[in-house]
């Protein structure tokens, strides 16, 4: 037991089981989410997620450079995950990092089910996810905030995909591990859905869980995924309701004006 | 069968639209016998098709559209034209002159050099190979003056209006000669600069309020102000 426990120093829950930000086990931190923030990239998002700040940007489809990589058959997705250098308490190398292109890799194969590849062979769909600033959790936050993209580029989608960890803290299950509480944490579980149908695009484990802790935290995961693709749906519609009630409010005052 | 969205609903990817004996149209698709939204837009349903109206999107090549592009490789004997979409167009001489040309002697620069803006239409295309240009017709060519303007490729036929509504509108209030190339190019050329102006500000009014009614009042209004 002392083993799995790990070398938490840290307490991270208080005796009635709330968290260090003051969140119970499974709450998620608050979450901002925009579409249509870059005006230069065909599609793009933000969302900021507890003190997580990512901004993720779509091109294409569009021709694809190097030529050799193109499929005959379907597109390429391509994802390129980055952190900024002051996303860190201490500076981050501005180089490319192994864990950012292992990142990068897996954000594309979990957003790739979803996209219909198909309709655009040998052509590349891009998509650049820049961390502006880390508090744990980012590869989840940033498929959520990519999967918006897609959709706000106008890219034909089977569903969108929303991502959302779960762990182990202080040997208790708990929903969207802060930086502090995966790290001192004994489990994170980084899970991406696509709601629609339930289907699991990204599944990851780092720590200790026994198998029943595991069915909780995925579990748990899951409707963290499904909480996060209701915002989404939100945030998308809301973009062009918006413009909607501007113009009748403007053709209403002119109506009262002449 | 059963439909589940109100006519002109905004749905997103993933939307349940319809069930049983209706057709998958543009922006959808079918599994089982369910259709679902594949983009973010308007939902319609016309007889037996269900669409989807797209708000954002890049430009697919269909065969006899009019585009508008930018000649971007002169080879041999073709041009390479960028269209603004995920294939880069191919013109041959044969489709532009009615002789034939002798690559030996013809310098095909002479014509149309890099950098030259062309209007042509799209003889035709299948996504397995890149999409053929032609000129042969009229009002096609190289283009001289005037402003380019990019819209979003989803909202030209919104800019079309109803059987040409709203660009003859703007035709008539400005005085300005328009080209509207499918792709989402638009070539305007008027007397003034001024003129050219309310064409370019009446175009992004519709590009963003596209989804939106009694547009072409509003865009009247925006050109008289």
């Amino acid at each position: 037991m002392e083993e799995i426990q790990g070398n938490s120093q840290i307490r991270l829950l208080t005796e009635d089981n709330l968290r260090l930000d003051g969140r119970k086990l499974d709450e998620l931190r608050p979450i901002k989410l925009e579409v249509g923030v870059l005006s230069r990239a065909d599609g793009s998002a933000y969302i900021e997620q507890g003190k997580s700040k990512i901004l993720a940007a779509v091109y294409g489809p569009r021709e694809l450079h190097p030529r050799h990589l193109a499929q005959p058959d379907e597109a390429l997705l391509q994802c390129i995950y980055r952190m900024a250098t002051f996303s860190v308490d201490e500076r981050k190398s501005p180089a490319p990092s192994r864990r950012e292109t292992e990142l990068s890799k897996v954000i594309t194969e979990s957003l790739a089910p979803a996209v219909f590849l198909k309709y655009f062979p040998r052509a590349s769909i891009d998509v650049y996810i820049q961390v502006i600033q880390a508090d744990g959790g980012t590869r989840c936050s940033s498929i959520t905030a990519a999967s918006l993209a897609l959709a706000d580029a106008g890219i034909p989608l089977r569903d969108l995909v929303a991502a959302c960890a779960a762990g182990k803290i202080d040997g208790k299950i708990a929903l969207d591990l802060s930086d502090i509480e995966d790290k001192n944490g004994q489990a994170d579980l980084p899970v991406a859905i696509m709601p629609r149908k339930k289907l699991t695009t990204l599944l990851q484990m780092d720590g200790f869980m026994t198998k029943e802790e595991f069915i909780e935290a995925y579990e748990l995961a899951v409707k963290g995924c499904q909480k996060i693709y209701e915002m989404q749906r939100e945030v998308l519609i809301q973009k062009y309701i918006n413009i909607q009630d501007e113009v009748s409010e403007e053709s209403s005052e002119q109506n009262r004006g002449g | 069968m059963a439909l589940h969205f109100k006519n002109r609903q905004i749905v997103v990817p993933g939307d349940l639209l319809a069930e049983g004996a209706y057709k998958p149209g543009d922006g959808t698709f079918r599994e089982g016998n369910r259709i679902y939204s594949s983009v973010v837009g308007l939902a319609e349903v016309k007889g037996k098709i269900v669409q989807v109206v797209a708000f954002e999107g890049a430009y697919t090549p269909k065969a006899g559209d009019v585009v508008i592009g930018k000649v971007v490789d002169v080879k041999m004997t073709s041009w390479r034209i960028d269209i603004k979409s995920p294939y880069q167009a191919i013109m041959h001489p044969v489709n532009v002159f009615e002789r034939r040309l002798d690559p030996l002697k013809d310098d095909l620069r002479r014509y149309f050099d890099v950098g030259d803006t062309l209007v042509a239409k799209i003889m035709s295309f299948d996504r397995t190979r890149a999409p053929l240009l032609t000129t042969k017709e009229r009002g096609l060519g190289k283009l001289q003056g005037g402003y380019l303007v990019k819209m979003l490729p989803t909202k030209i036929p919104r800019l079309i209006g109803r059987r040409g509504s709203m660009i003859n509108m703007i035709k008539k209030e400005t005085g300005c000669q328009i080209i509207i190339g499918q792709n989402g190019i638009v070539w305007v050329s008027g007397k003034s600069f001024e003129d050219e102006e309310r064409v370019i500000k009446a175009i992004r009014q519709i590009e963003r309020e596209a989804h939106t009614s009694g547009l072409t009042d509003r865009v009247r209004d925006l050109i008289h102000k």
